[in-house]
């Protein structure tokens, strides 16, 4: 799988309460949730997110609670990537099982920034300055849940 | 193969005779835990995938707690897609209102949880029953779905971080400042993917609630799981509220850890996290006096007999502060009626306090007391990320019930030895 898109850069630490305040959870619908997308960080997010924007942060993405509203909320909201320098690991786990496509990596990445991303060779490539980088694809039991398009459908798989 | 406890837990689980760091598993699941915000997604991908039955209805807990008692239509919807749910698959350990505590207490509590076990819940402070010596984690709904629906989740197995303690706690000196002094010291990604593995002669000290606080928030550094060896302190509880067996896993001589902290206990301060991260403590000789207009004493962090019985000895005879609301919510039905035995709620009601039924509302933000912009609180939970507890421009000031108490009394952030 191979992607292109625009960069919404964050910082560190960006925690799941800022990507879907948990005032909005008294609903599990992938839009409504969408509407609320990153609202207490970048109150601007819902209205400039293009669909296949990349978000871009920091450190630690997604800490904090375990709710799978929050990758919802980016992938309802047309973010096609998240690219951090580390993930939480629930937010990791989250990403995998509802097919939000992730990536481990650190560099010098800007808002506004045009990427193409190479899932299958791990290579990212940054139009501004044309540089490329590269990242570890997932291991291949997790490749073979994305694969398979969610845990669910990798159930065979698992037994 | 030297292991962790964890890794013996999770081994034992894989039905393997050991684990490396790094190594992908499938293991065997004892308890699957959800709540009122998280089962709902869970249960809508369980019915998509076939909607067949649950892998055994007695291993299979939910728990309405979040925005219970329902606190919009909304969340009245949610919690009844659950209750019908439960009430259809036969869930043996559905708690609906009237029944329900807060998970993380409820659950050691109820018995459900004993030492050896493997537990996934759909919520990030699974993690808290690592103080019986259980493996426990937060996952995501789809993980639980999957684990309602076949017994079994996959665990990237965790190297681990070692916490010696030694030594004993001071006068209002609880867990939870060892757990915020922890955080501090290796900041909120500093056990990232990893297990915080407690030992040292400093343990046998430690109460069962203090543990529990204490694993409860590992996930605040990111950790995978936190836990505690299995002693007498453990047996004696699990002998109390359970019938099951418990299995005792304890980690090899030779086990290895990627760091070891060395933590005396009685150096220890009362330490209060400051906006927005559970990282940025402080101790009473950096905290200036900030005014504040709310305090909060309960949660799974904080909400069990214990914490209440210490807020209620410093609330005793004294009022709050009129310009503080001051809300107490014990964290399961049970606390709430030996606090109404032991006479701690009169001390709560006649100091000004609101005494709540059993719900997590405020902690996240949901309900039962909400902050306005530019309003701060002193809170025994366990965030205080941006708009936590209300409006993204109110702080919380995450701290033990000892200073949660006292600063009740004065209104502005309070070290208790100073009441």
């Amino acid at each position: 799988m191979k992607i292109t898109g625009k960069v919404i850069r964050y910082g560190d630490n960006v925690d799941t309460d800022v990507i879907i305040p948990a005032r909005h959870l008294n609903t599990s619908d992938p839009k409504e949730l969408a509407a609320h997308c990153m609202e207490d960080l970048d109150p601007d997010f819902v209205k400039k997110v293009q669909p296949g924007d990349i978000i871009v942060a920091g450190k630690n993405f997604g800490c904090g609670s375990s709710r799978e509203h929050a990758p919802i909320a980016i992938k309802a909201s047309g973010i096609a990537c998240v690219v951090a320098k580390s993930f939480a690991r629930i937010f990791y786990r989250n990403a995998i099982n509802t097919g939000l496509p992730i990536v481990e990596y650190d560099g010098d990445i800007r808002d506004g920034d045009l990427l193409d991303i190479d899932f299958a060779n791990g290579v990212i490539r940054n139009h501004r300055d044309n540089t490329q980088g590269r990242f570890t694809p997932f291991p291949e039991f997790l490749q073979k849940i994305i694969t398979a398009g969610g845990l669910f459908k990798a159930k065979e798989i698992m037994q | 193969m030297n292991m962790t406890m964890t890794q013996k837990i999770l081994a034992a689980h894989a039905q393997r005779d050991s684990v490396r760091p790094g190594e992908l598993i499938l293991a065997k699941l004892d308890l699957v835990l959800a709540n009122d915000i998280t089962a709902p997604v869970a249960i809508n991908e369980f019915r998509k995938a076939g909607d067949g039955c649950v892998f055994d209805c007695q291993k299979i807990a939910l728990v309405m707690d979040h925005f219970t008692p329902n606190k919009d239509i909304k969340a009245a919807e949610q919690t009844k897609l659950v209750r019908d749910f439960a009430h259809e698959k036969g869930i043996e350990h559905f708690y609906d209102v009237g029944a329900m505590g807060i998970e993380h207490a409820l659950l050691p509590e109820k018995g459900l949880v004993v030492a050896g076990d493997l537990v996934i819940g759909a919520d990030s402070h699974t993690c808290t029953y690592g103080a019986l010596g259980a493996f426990s984690t937060g996952v995501g709904s789809t993980d639980m779905a999957f684990g309602m629906a076949t017994g079994k989740a996959w665990f990237k197995t965790p190297s681990a971080i070692k916490f010696n303690l030694r030594g004993k706690l001071p006068k209002w000196v609880s867990g939870k400042d060892v757990i915020l002094h922890i955080i501090g010291l290796i900041g909120v990604d500093g056990a990232l993917y990893q297990s915080m593995e407690f030992g040292g002669d400093g343990v046998a000290s430690l109460s069962i609630d203090d543990r529990l606080c204490i694993c409860n928030m590992a996930i605040e550094a990111g950790g995978k799981n936190g836990i505690f060896p299995v002693d007498q302190v453990t047996l004696k509880y699990i002998a109390e509220h359970s019938t099951r067996q418990p299995v005792i896993h304890a980690a090899d001589a030779g086990a290895e850890y990627e760091r070891v902290f060395d933590i005396d206990l009685a150096s220890l301060r009362s330490t209060v996290a400051f906006p927005h991260l559970p990282s940025n403590t402080k101790t009473f000789d950096q905290i200036p006096s900030i005014p504040i207009d709310q305090v909060v004493i309960g949660s799974c962090t904080n909400g069990r007999l214990s914490d209440l019985a210490v807020a209620a000895e410093l609330l005793k005879g004294r009022k709050v502060n009129p310009r503080v609301r001051t809300i107490i919510i014990p964290a399961t039905q049970k606390i709430y009626l030996d606090a109404v035995h032991q006479g701690l709620v009169d001390i709560f009601i006649n100091a000004g306090c609101a005494v709540s039924t059993p719900t997590c509302g405020p902690c996240l933000g949901g309900h039962m007391g909400i902050l306005a912009k530019g309003e701060r609180a002193v809170a025994t939970t366990n965030r205080n990320f941006v708009g936590r507890m209300g409006h993204p421009e109110s702080e919380v000031y995450l701290a033990s019930p000892a200073v949660a108490a006292a600063s009740a009394l004065t209104g502005v952030i309070t070290d208790p030895t100073t009441i």
